[in-house]
């Protein structure tokens, strides 16, 4: 099966997984993320990469800070950016997914960032777009999400250097969790050894332990000596019937507090990938602590972005002109 | 239409799976019936001459689930569309589920869909009844009355009984006339929204799952009320290596309990899905490469007794959505043949025993014996078991173009179709 997100030379032409991209292209993507955030430590926030393209970003499923960091990164790189947040997307009512793309590339769009409920959303856009546009997956269902995990790992690289020596644990709604699936990935090709999850059953999927990961059901455990913990949002929802019982016993048994914290190595840091539920996956006092880099990752996450809409921009202009 | 002649179809190798033969002959029809095996009856004069020289004769397919799509769905296919795809691929009879809009829970629907079937004369039809009124699953449907109007047997479709209670007094109101039930076993509760078999590729594709035991919770209850009832059931379109077991077990106990799967499952696993391709969204779901080799397996050792079509013409509409909102299913009349030779070819099944799964066996659940013995029905395929073609949707009769096997190329296509020992279908 050809991987949809690269063209014949291997290069990026749409960011739909971290799963299968290889190590050179997470590389290439972190890297030119630290060029820009170099530059605009030098005091250079503009850059003409995305000049007089059109970059449409379509929210099929709620999201304020995402959709945000995309429209900055955009306009960082001196793109046309237009935001839509399209609602009542599901089933055959109205206007189809499809129809909706096809009236916005008639309106001149270069790029489709999507967020989507339904996992594989952006693959069938990226399959059905003109040749040249390119579509950049902003979180799809249960799926993936690869801007997040590409700024969890630019972050880790920052913070620890170097992957192969990594013990890292993702706790909570492992299940549900687009994030958790696209940093596993990201994470096993950049070489990190030790990769955990920490959930109770309920929210483990099936079969999990063949993305490679290590399953723990206790946080004393499963926090034992980890260089960076990964906490992951818990939707309110799960929080009552047969998920979970109560968002207080979640709480107790798997919310990050300094005691839990006290197993991880004393130099782990501390991710999130936002919003934060206080008090109910994160006690306050980690996530306003020194090993908190929650906010650092937001600012990471705008170089991410601008990184990868420069680089599939790029490849698809080249692919068009050889076409 | 073409009229009844009498017909001599010469020099075929004539496989009768009724009867476990295999052997060439001429064969002798008239009158919408064999008369003659190896010599003509006194007088017969041919009056149309088949030349099956180099190809099998057989009795015509029976496929046990396919859908029709009327009354109601006509916009993805109508009748004289699905019946023209039926004896294109060889099927003389279909068994339609009563999911329609409106569903077949009233004797005058049924009426209506028969005559509206035999108005185009192509395959024979045989519907299959609503168990319950609208197919909600809480009052059962005048079934005696059903049956008179033409139902032979009583299903829910694709909509499990959520009512215990329902569907215990269904089973014992079927038993009191004897009349068979056909069910997809499915615990509702179990299902939600799920899309795809609840294993490994699932989760990395992070589509909601759907586990195995919803099936087999299903046919521990079915069997269980098949105890206290004594209610005949036929099991349809079994997924998993676990319900089949539990089948096996029923039929081992002596419980009058028969079952099918559908050809896709036969062939096709969860990692076929590939990239969220929506081609392979079934109900149930394509499971793992152990569940679809253990029915590969089940049917040549019997457990499974027939292979249906499944058969369900979804227009691209339905198709072109992203996987969890795509329509299931996908065409099926005109693969059940080849479909059923490549698992044949694939287990080292004779073609006497793999053509029983889609011919005599099913027709058994139809009252009729489809067999190549004087006084049988001419309902007769003629095919070359070796052709080599391609699926390719825009030359397949059937309305519903999508299926994963297309621009696949398989082996095995009908020559001729005879239904009442009328030609309907030439190559």
């Amino acid at each position: 099966m050809l991987n949809p997100q690269l063209n014949s030379q291997g290069e990026l032409i749409h960011l739909l997984t971290t799963e299968g991209l290889p190590k050179r292209i997470l590389n290439q993507i972190l890297d030119r993320a630290a060029e820009y955030i170099a530059a605009g430590d030098a005091g250079t926030r503009k850059f003409n990469a995305l000049a007089g393209r059109s970059v449409f970003n379509l929210f099929f499923e709620n999201s304020t800070r995402t959709r945000t960091t995309f429209e900055i990164a955009a306009k960082r790189l001196s793109a046309d950016v237009t935001s839509l947040n399209i609602q009542a997307s599901s089933t055959a009512k109205g206007e189809t997914l499809l129809d909706t793309i096809q009236n916005l590339e008639a309106m001149g769009a270069d790029m489709f960032v999507v967020r989507h409920a339904q996992s594989g959303a952006p693959y069938l856009i990226a399959e059905h777009a003109k040749p040249g546009i390119a579509v950049v997956n902003a979180g799809d269902g249960r799926h993936a999400h690869p801007t997040q995990a590409l700024l969890d790992m630019y972050t880790i690289r920052h913070y620890k250097g170097d992957f192969t020596q990594l013990r890292v644990a993702i706790v909570g709604d492992i299940l549900h969790s687009r994030v958790a699936r696209s940093d596993i990935h990201a994470l096993s090709t950049l070489g990190c050894p030790e990769i955990r999850v920490i959930a109770p059953k309920t929210l483990l999927p099936v079969g999990i332990e063949s993305l490679g990961v290590h399953v723990y059901h206790d946080m004393a455990a499963g926090l034992k000596d980890v260089d960076v913990v990964i906490m992951l949002r818990v939707q309110n929802e799960r929080m009552s019937g047969a998920f979970l019982p109560s968002t207080q016993e979640f709480f107790k048994y798997y919310g990050l507090t300094p005691e839990k914290l006290a197993h991880a190595h004393p130099d782990a840091i501390v991710m999130h990938p936002g919003p934060m539920n206080r008090g109910v996956e994160i006690d306050s006092a980690v996530a306003d602590g020194d090993r908190a880099v929650i906010l650092p990752q937001v600012t990471f996450g705008i170089a991410v972005r601008m990184a990868v809409m420069a680089i599939v921009s790029e490849n698809q202009r080249g692919q068009g002109a050889q076409a | 239409m073409i009229e009844t002649k009498n017909t001599v179809i010469r020099n075929g190798r004539l496989i009768d799976p009724a009867n476990g033969t295999d052997a060439q002959a001429d064969l002798y029809l008239a009158d919408g019936k064999i008369v003659g095996v190896g010599s003509a009856p006194a007088g017969f004069v041919a009056e149309l001459d088949i030349d099956a020289t180099g190809l099998v004769v057989a009795p015509g397919l029976v496929d046990l689930c396919a859908r029709l799509r009327e009354p109601g769905f006509e916009y993805k296919a109508t009748l004289p569309s699905e019946m023209a795809a039926a004896v294109a691929g060889g099927v003389t009879s279909i068994v339609c589920p009563p999911d329609t809009d409106p569903p077949l829970d009233e004797p005058g629907l049924v009426m209506n869909l028969r005559q509206r079937a035999r108005k185009h004369d192509l395959a024979r039809l045989y519907p299959v009844g609503a168990l319950t009124v609208g197919l909600k699953g809480k009052e059962i449907t005048e079934m005696a009355q059903l049956r008179e109007a033409g139902c032979v047997a009583f299903s829910q479709g694709d909509v499990p009984i959520a009512d215990l209670q329902v569907l215990y007094r269904a089973m014992q109101y079927a038993a009191t006339f004897n009349f068979e039930l056909r069910l997809r076993p499915e615990e509702a509760s179990l299902v939600n929204d799920g899309v795809a078999h609840d294993g490994e590729y699932a989760s990395r594709l992070g589509l909601t799952g759907i586990p195995v035991i919803a099936e087999t919770l299903a046919i521990a209850q079915i069997v269980q009320l098949m105890r206290a009832t004594g209610c005949r059931i036929h099991i349809t379109r079994l997924s998993s290596a676990d319900g089949i077991a539990l089948v096996r077990a029923a039929k081992q106990e002596g419980l009058p309990i028969t079952c099918d799967v559908d050809m896709n499952h036969i062939h096709l696993a969860d990692v076929d899905i590939g990239y969220f391709n929506s081609q392979y969204r079934f109900d149930p779901p394509l499971r793992s490469v152990r569940d679809r080799d253990a029915i590969a397996t089940a049917l040549a050792d019997g457990t499974i007794d027939a292979i249906c079509s499944d058969h369900s013409p979804v227009d691209d509409d339905g198709k072109l959505l992203p996987f969890a909102e795509a329509e299931r299913g996908a065409t099926g009349l005109e693969l059940l043949l080849p479909l059923t030779l490549a698992w044949a070819r694939s287990q080292k099944v004779p073609l006497v025993q793999a053509l029983a799964k889609i011919s005599s066996f099913p027709a058994t659940k139809l009252g009729f014996t489809a067999a190549l013995t004087v006084g049988s029905r001419a309902d007769l395929l003629v095919f070359d078991p070796d052709e080599a073609w391609r699926v390719t949707p825009q030359t397949l009769k059937s309305q519903g173009k999508n299926t994963p096997f297309a621009n696949m190329e398989v082996l095995g296509r009908a020559r001729y179709t005879l239904v009442k020992g009328k030609l309907v279908y030439q190559a």
